[in-house]
């Protein structure tokens, strides 16, 4: 269970900019849901996957792990537990190491990076049969510069190398923006089956709606710094996209856009 | 003509070491390590004194090779942990470290004709006694070339050597991975400076002397041996010879050469360029002029990071 307490987030304190997102906002996920986020830009949702992961600091409240606090964790001895998958396809993987280079770190993840060989012969054959099932063709390119490859397919290895290693939460921040309308249907699947197979804690921002209803177990809809919508389980099954999208355009008229 | 091409041949192997440290900072983790210019003469002032002292020469290169290490940890932990820009990081420990090496062994310090240096020591006498000086500067600084060459290619296949490239090419890629970016910078950093130091360790047994001034101008130089090579190789890569090279699973290691390869052909390539210089007639003094100007030049012409102007 992942738990938000009370948290506090100002922006540029102290100077002329100062902007206070979160003013003791808290938010409970339960284990093994599947939470996806929706607003318009500045509402805070990508901020909260940042407090989340430790990137951006705050200036009050809790972040807690099964009721242990997180807060003063560094950002990667949290992601120990947590996967990122980001909006740029580039963020996710090493443009100038090979896939296979790749593919060794991602499985590499949490033990020790020492003097042993890197690429792990007998692991090939895995990784093989991992690319396959993404159905995109990569198998055949384990030996290509990751920086070769298209948006898409590199953000297809990204949400591989994120979740090949035991984890338990999945944070996806707009991770089908930069995609084509067929590639982002392809990797919110992969999403769904691997969120699904490994019983992961997810939370993904969307600007995509359908996805957020189709995928989602629970949609928060946020709007500067406060939770406006949050439908669960029973309720979820009776949102559709049409309930969401007066919802937004109420918040958008109440904005003066 | 011919020793002055075999001697230039020796500087351009011995510098290579110096360009293996900038290689590393500069092109694998993109960080401009000034500190390059008080750690070569670290390495040198440490090993002069030794030598004087009477000290084994071998022993002088773990001992260079261990206060480089320091020095690199030093700028690493003043950038990572004080949070101080790379570039000014690099410039404390440069700044620091004259003062660390006038201290050690004052601003000039000579090694007598009767003190052994690698080139003379017994066990180099008995294997390579039948040749010049000038021939057994040519193998030794070679083997030591090609081994730190061997190990550095082995180590960069090494878990931690791919975290290394990693942390270069996309930092947050090693945070994802629950490793703290910081702490491999460091390492990067102290593994550069201990091959740096040893660059200095090796030039005090070829000259027989250290010098406080003796490091201005290595950043530059190793940048420029860098840049050289890898741009050399970026050419060549592209060439009709190194794709039929590539095409046959035998021959593939001659159409994809390493990038340490690429740092020795560099700096063999630049310590010939300054040579040339010399040769046409140019004082001595205006040796560090003509280093920045090629400098300048390679920059331009191989498009600043010598990378881009391929794919462009």
């Amino acid at each position: 269970m992942l738990e938000i307490q009370n948290i506090t987030k100002v922006y540029n304190p102290g100077t002329i900019t100062e902007h206070c997102l979160f003013d003791r906002f808290s938010l409970t996920v339960e284990e093994g849901q599947f939470v996806a986020i929706v607003g318009s830009n500045g509402s805070g949702k990508t901020s909260l996957l940042n407090i989340i992961c430790g990137s951006i600091p705050i200036e009050g409240g809790d972040v807690l792990v099964d009721g242990q606090s997180i807060a003063r964790m560094k950002d990667y001895q949290r992601y120990a537990a947590m996967g990122r998958v980001y909006q740029n396809p580039a963020a996710g993987t090493c443009p100038n190491l090979t896939m296979l280079e790749n593919l060794s770190l991602a499985d590499n993840k949490g033990k020790t990076f020492g003097l042993s060989r890197a690429v792990n012969k007998k692991r090939v054959d895995f990784y093989r049969e991992q690319l396959q099932s993404l159905g995109l063709g990569l198998e055949d390119k384990l030996d290509v510069k990751m920086g070769a490859l298209s948006g898409g397919q590199r953000q297809a290895v990204s949400l591989l190398m994120a979740t090949m290693t035991p984890l338990r939460f999945l944070i996806l921040d707009e991770h089908t923006a930069a995609l084509d309308p067929k590639t982002a249907e392809i990797i919110m699947e992969l999403t769904d089956k691997v969120v699904r197979e490994k019983h992961l804690t997810a939370m993904m921002v969307t600007h995509n709606l359908r996805y957020a209803v189709e995928y989602g177990d629970r949609v928060l809809m946020m709007d500067r710094g406060h939770v406006v919508l949050d439908r669960a389980g029973e309720e979820k099954k009776n949102t559709s996209i049409d309930d969401i999208l007066e919802m937004f355009n109420q918040i958008s008229i109440v904005c003066g856009n | 003509m011919q020793d002055l091409l075999i001697s230039t041949l020796i500087q351009g192997l011995i510098y290579a070491l110096i360009s293996f440290g900038v290689y590393i900072t500069y092109s694998i983790l993109d960080f401009p390590d000034l500190g390059v210019d008080g750690t070569f003469p670290l390495g040198a002032a440490i090993t002069a004194v030794l030598l004087t002292r009477g000290v084994n020469a071998w022993l002088t290169l773990p001992t260079a090779i261990l206060v480089g290490t320091l020095a690199g940890l030093f700028t690493g932990l003043i950038h990572v942990r004080l949070k101080i820009r790379n570039l000014l990081a690099g410039i404390i420990t440069m700044t620091a470290l004259f003062s660390v090496n006038l201290q050690i062994a004052g601003s000039n310090l000579a090694v007598d004709r009767d003190t052994d240096t690698i080139f003379t020591s017994p066990a180099v006498m008995a294997l390579f006694g039948d040749m010049t000086l000038m021939g057994r500067k040519l193998v030794i600084s070679l083997l030591l070339v090609a081994a730190v060459k061997v190990l550095l290619d082995l180590y960069f296949k090494t878990k931690s050597g791919l975290l290394l490239r990693a942390v270069g090419d996309n930092a947050g890629l090693v945070t994802a991975l629950a490793k703290d970016r910081g702490s491999v910078k460091i390492l990067g950093l102290a593994i550069s400076n201990a091959l740096v130091a040893l660059a200095g360790c090796i030039v005090c047994h070829d000259l027989r002397s250290y010098s406080a001034t003796m490091g201005t101008g290595q950043l530059v130089y190793g940048l420029a041996a860098v840049i050289i090579g890898i741009s050399t190789f970026r050419f060549y890569e592209g060439s009709p010879l190194a794709r039929m090279f590539r095409s046959r699973k035998a021959l593939r290691w001659l159409g994809a050469p390493a990038g340490t390869t690429a740092v020795i052909v560099g700096s063999v390539l630049y310590k010939l360029c300054i040579q040339i210089a010399l040769s046409m007639g140019l004082p001595a003094n205006m040796m560090k002029l003509i280093t920045a100007m090629l400098f300048l030049l390679v920059l331009v012409l191989s498009g600043r990071k010598g990378e881009e102007i391929i794919h462009a």
